[in-house]
């Protein structure tokens, strides 16, 4: 592992830029291609990127497997929990227009909170089956 | 100019999936996966489907490529010789192919303005959604918006996807018997020990395994 310097010095470059730009996927998808399951799924390239070169045991100590798991349930949990919240304030399942006083408003945050909840489930999922798929140990040892 | 671009994209398609078909080294034959999700990200592209593309070239050639990798490094780079004949499979495949060719013949022309897909509820979208909405992009509005309900669907099929995974790999490989200093202890294949040295092939390795000996105080406690 030590001696593949430009791969580590490289990756150590890249991965703040891969992470950064699937931020951009995110909260540019409203103007442009993006949305959130491309930047769940960048963003977590980031970390198997990591995982690659510098082994599943350290981006597991970043990320512990619990924490992926959680992020995997959480997202959904703010998706279907927006459409709670709309019911609450005397809107139908999932009908942004009552967030906020003005509807337009009130689609931006709803947008914005459900695409966020698609990153972070994606971006949980695939963490979690690369740790799953990543983690085994050859059958034949 | 734009029909070029579309033969050389599908020819080069075709040449790839038989190049993966005929090939006999999985892991090549996982990087011309690769290659063929990375052609038909351009395709979509090219049907100005940016955000299909997109998500073909994050997910088909990039996640899915090194997931392949992961399991290639479980189960070896070499295909087994197939144990059968492979002409009842080619029946299968080319009956399947000649009733999916005879589907699309009933499939509207492509891109024809009369076709039923533009005349629901598509220029509805297209035309209210700039002021419904208030966002650009009618794909985002559709996608989270519109369909928001369709969309809770597929982020829980995500997630009802990773629980079968996981159920799936959890049960793993059942704990080994090794012989070791004249007796025959059990050796547990726990998920959660650090010695994950399985994926080693496909270059995930980087933590240090424990080496044998301590491996097998751990367990003799």
């Amino acid at each position: 592992m030590d001696d593949r310097v430009i791969l580590r010095v490289g990756a150590k470059v890249l991965i703040p830029f891969i992470l950064l730009f699937a931020l951009y996927v995110q909260f540019h998808g409203d103007y442009g291609p993006g949305g959130g399951f491309q930047a769940g799924v960048i963003f977590a390239a980031g970390f198997v990127l990591y995982a690659l070169i510098y082994g599943l045991g350290n981006v597991r100590r970043v990320l512990p497997p619990r924490a992926v798991y959680i992020c995997s349930a959480l997202g959904v949990l703010l998706y279907a929990g927006v459409g709670y919240v709309t019911m609450a304030l005397g809107g139908e399942f999932l009908d942004y227009d009552v967030l906020a006083h003005d509807p337009e408003h009130g689609q931006h945050y709803g947008i914005l909170l459900v695409e966020l909840g698609v990153l972070i489930t994606v971006f949980g999922v695939m963490v979690s089956v690369f740790y799953a798929v990543a983690g085994r140990r050859r059958l034949d040892t | 100019m734009i029909e070029f671009v579309d033969v050389a994209l599908l020819i080069l398609l075709g040449i790839t999936a038989f190049s993966i078909i005929r090939q006999q080294n999985l892991f090549a034959a996982v990087m011309m996966m690769g290659i063929y999700s990375l052609l038909s990200a351009g395709l979509f592209v090219v049907m100005d489907a940016v955000d299909v593309a997109f998500t073909e070239a994050a997910v088909g050639a990039g996640i899915s490529t090194i997931l392949m990798l992961g399991t290639l490094a479980l189960v070896g780079h070499n295909e087994h010789q197939p144990q059968h004949r492979p002409i009842l499979p080619l029946f299968v495949v080319v009956l399947t192919g000649a009733i999916l060719v005879y589907g699309t013949l009933d499939i509207p022309p492509f891109g024809d303005a009369s076709n039923p897909a533009h005349h629901h509820v598509a220029p509805h979208y297209l035309e209210e959604s700039e002021h419904e909405i208030g966002i650009p992009n009618v794909v985002t509005s559709i996608l989270a918006s519109y369909r928001g309900y369709d969309t809770l669907g597929e982020t829980t099929v995500v997630f009802v996807a990773l629980v079968g995974v996981l159920l799936l790999l959890s049960l793993g490989p059942r704990p080994r018997r090794i012989f070791s200093n004249g007796r025959w202890i059990t050796v547990a294949a726990d998920d959660e020990d650090p010695s994950e040295k399985g994926a080693g092939d496909a270059r995930v390795d980087g933590v240090q395994a424990p080496d044998e000996v301590e491996l097998l105080r751990d367990t003799d406690g």
